[in-house]
């Protein structure tokens, strides 16, 4: 009896399922894929984990078809020889070339379709430092003008809007440096906008994670980690600290919200008039605060001085205020 | 050594390996007093207001840290002062809450919990004079607050003069300093939600969240919501 070309029956099967699944995936399950679609930087990791998908597939199927074949077709039959498996392949200069050629490229095509992602996409939503490598435009102008507390935002003027995430065991707060410097609970975002979080500290470290958003920065005390992204689409988000930070870390979570230009801007104003009276309380908007080191109270500033900020301050230096 | 014997010896390591690692997680997920649940849903008529008292003392005086700050809740059916802070509580109902306020305060981390929120009117009553924003860097600041971040409630409870014969043990008497501090909220759908405390009062501790602030029973718990 002839023996079949085993390998051209394997790779014709797997060409099949592979481009099956393949498509299976990039239409059915890929838009689906979290984070989804609520920012550009949401959009473009999506794109990538569906290419590593699609990547990933052929080579799980790969494994999967030559187990099953070799059970199926190579194992021992009810009162025949046993096989003897390895001569052929041990000897096989094509097969041992072709093994290696193949995983190299692979692995070094996804090393560099990452690398290409990473900078064609300027990031890929995580905090970039106090010194962003990839600022959108106009980014600069307004975080500027926001620190200097000059800085505006209005409807349908394509402007950044940088927005503080201030985080503290356990429970982020979020401040507005072109609406007065208001603080608040709530994250209300723009959409069709790009923004500039500013995350940093009052304590230890945490981790801001809007996940919708694909937007990921540490927050660290005394750090300003600047991350951007650009909303394109309105809906909630949730926002979850990402950093074993104590008892209370499970807590520390909360729901945002993407919503029209106007409606944020209806939002922004009238959260701005509401909180006032508290806001006349808060310290100038800074990038970072200075907490106290140890005991109760203390505030973002140890002295309760008219200009407590300041970036030289050495963390923890000053007393406790009580 | 036989199979067997290796086998045994094999199950044996897993199964101590297993109890560490099961040890470990209850510690870390149970610190502290375990203390028990405080029953709010029998002590009032179904549909009627809760009543809920507490108070918070700058040291305990009991227990096994007896100095740590903490609250304490007054039993609805014996009117004792007990150290609670898991709280059961009906469903969608008005809570009436008065925390007797008994330690001294100063000004806070973040102004923002200077801020009342999530109250039924957006206000507290400071010995009977209405506030919804108490600046912290004023008078005697504010020496906790009582805030439950997933229902978006947060009260600052203003501390008494430190140089006033502050109550040095709880459960502390009315006849000591304190301020009286009422308001209302609603609770919300069944769920577990926990509350806590914003000014790190954990004195002596890392950026002052530790002690008591990091375990239950003395300034964080749960408001567990019932039907």
């Amino acid at each position: 009896m002839n023996e079949p070309h085993h390998l051209r029956r394997l790779t014709t099967i797997w060409i099949v399922l592979s481009v099956a699944a393949d498509l299976l995936f990039w239409f059915l399950v890929g838009p689906h894929v979290p984070p989804g679609r609520m920012t550009d930087m949401a959009t473009s990791n999506q794109f990538d984990f569906n290419v590593l998908f699609v990547i990933a597939l052929p080579v799980l199927i790969g494994v999967w078809l030559y187990l099953a074949y070799a059970i199926v077709v190579w194992s021992a039959k009810r009162g025949g020889p046993e096989p003897v498996g390895g001569e052929a392949a041990r000897n096989n200069r094509t097969a041992q070339v072709a093994w290696i050629t193949i995983t190299s490229v692979v692995v070094i095509l996804l090393a560099a379709f990452g690398t290409v992602e990473l900078i064609v996409n300027h990031g890929s939503g995580g905090g970039e430092g106090p010194n962003p490598v990839w600022s959108p435009a106009g980014a600069t102008q307004a975080e500027t003008a926001a620190l200097a507390g000059t800085g505006t935002w209005s409807p349908n003027r394509n402007q950044v809007l940088p927005v503080q995430v201030i985080a503290q065991q356990w429970k982020f707060t979020y401040r507005y440096p072109t609406f007065g410097g208001f603080e608040s609970s709530q994250l209300v975002l723009p959409n069709n906008t790009t923004i500039a979080f500013n995350v940093t500290s009052l304590d230890v470290i945490h981790s801001f994670w809007a996940y919708q958003l694909s937007v990921k920065a540490d927050a660290n005390p005394q750090i300003n980690d600047v991350a951007f992204t650009k909303t394109q689409q309105t809906g909630p988000f949730t926002v979850r600290c990402s950093e074993l930070c104590g008892i209370w870390h499970g807590s520390m979570y909360n729901y945002g919200s993407v919503v029209s230009q106007q409606k944020f801007m209806q939002w922004a104003q009238s959260t701005e008039a509401a909180n006032a009276a508290n806001t006349k309380y808060l310290p100038p908007f800074a990038w970072t605060y200075v907490p106290d080191a140890n005991g109760a109270s203390g505030g973002y500033y140890p002295d309760g001085t008219a200009t407590p900020y300041s970036t030289a301050e050495i963390y923890g230096a000053k007393q406790p205020a009580s | 050594m036989s199979i067997r014997g290796r086998f045994a010896t094999v199950a044996v390591l897993f199964l101590v390996a297993v109890g560490l690692i099961v040890w470990s997680l209850m510690a870390f997920l149970t610190p502290g007093t375990p203390g028990g649940v405080m029953d709010f849903t029998t002590s009032q008529a179904p549909g009627q207001p809760v009543n809920l008292t507490v108070q918070t003392v700058g040291a305990i005086g009991f227990g096994k840290h007896p100095t740590w700050v903490s609250y304490l809740v007054k039993d609805p059916h014996t009117n004792q002062w007990v150290q609670d802070t898991t709280w059961k509580l009906p469903a969608n109902t008005v809570v009436n809450m008065t925390v007797l306020q008994y330690d001294t305060g100063g000004p806070l981390r973040n102004q923002e919990w200077g801020q009342v929120q999530g109250t039924i009117n957006g206000t507290a009553s400071l010995n009977g004079t209405s506030y919804s924003v108490y600046p912290s860097y004023t008078g005697n600041g504010v020496g906790h607050t009582f805030a439950v971040p997933a229902i978006g409630l947060n009260v600052p409870l203003i501390g008494v003069s430190a140089n006033a014969q502050v109550c040095g043990a709880g459960p502390c008497h009315t006849s000591s300093p304190h301020n009286t501090i009422t308001f209302s909220f609603k609770t919300p759908s069944p769920g577990s939600y926990s509350w806590q405390c914003f000014v790190p009062c954990g004195l002596g501790y890392l950026y002052g969240n530790g002690g008591p602030m990091a375990t239950q029973n003395y300034m964080g718990g749960f408001l567990e919501v019932v039907r």
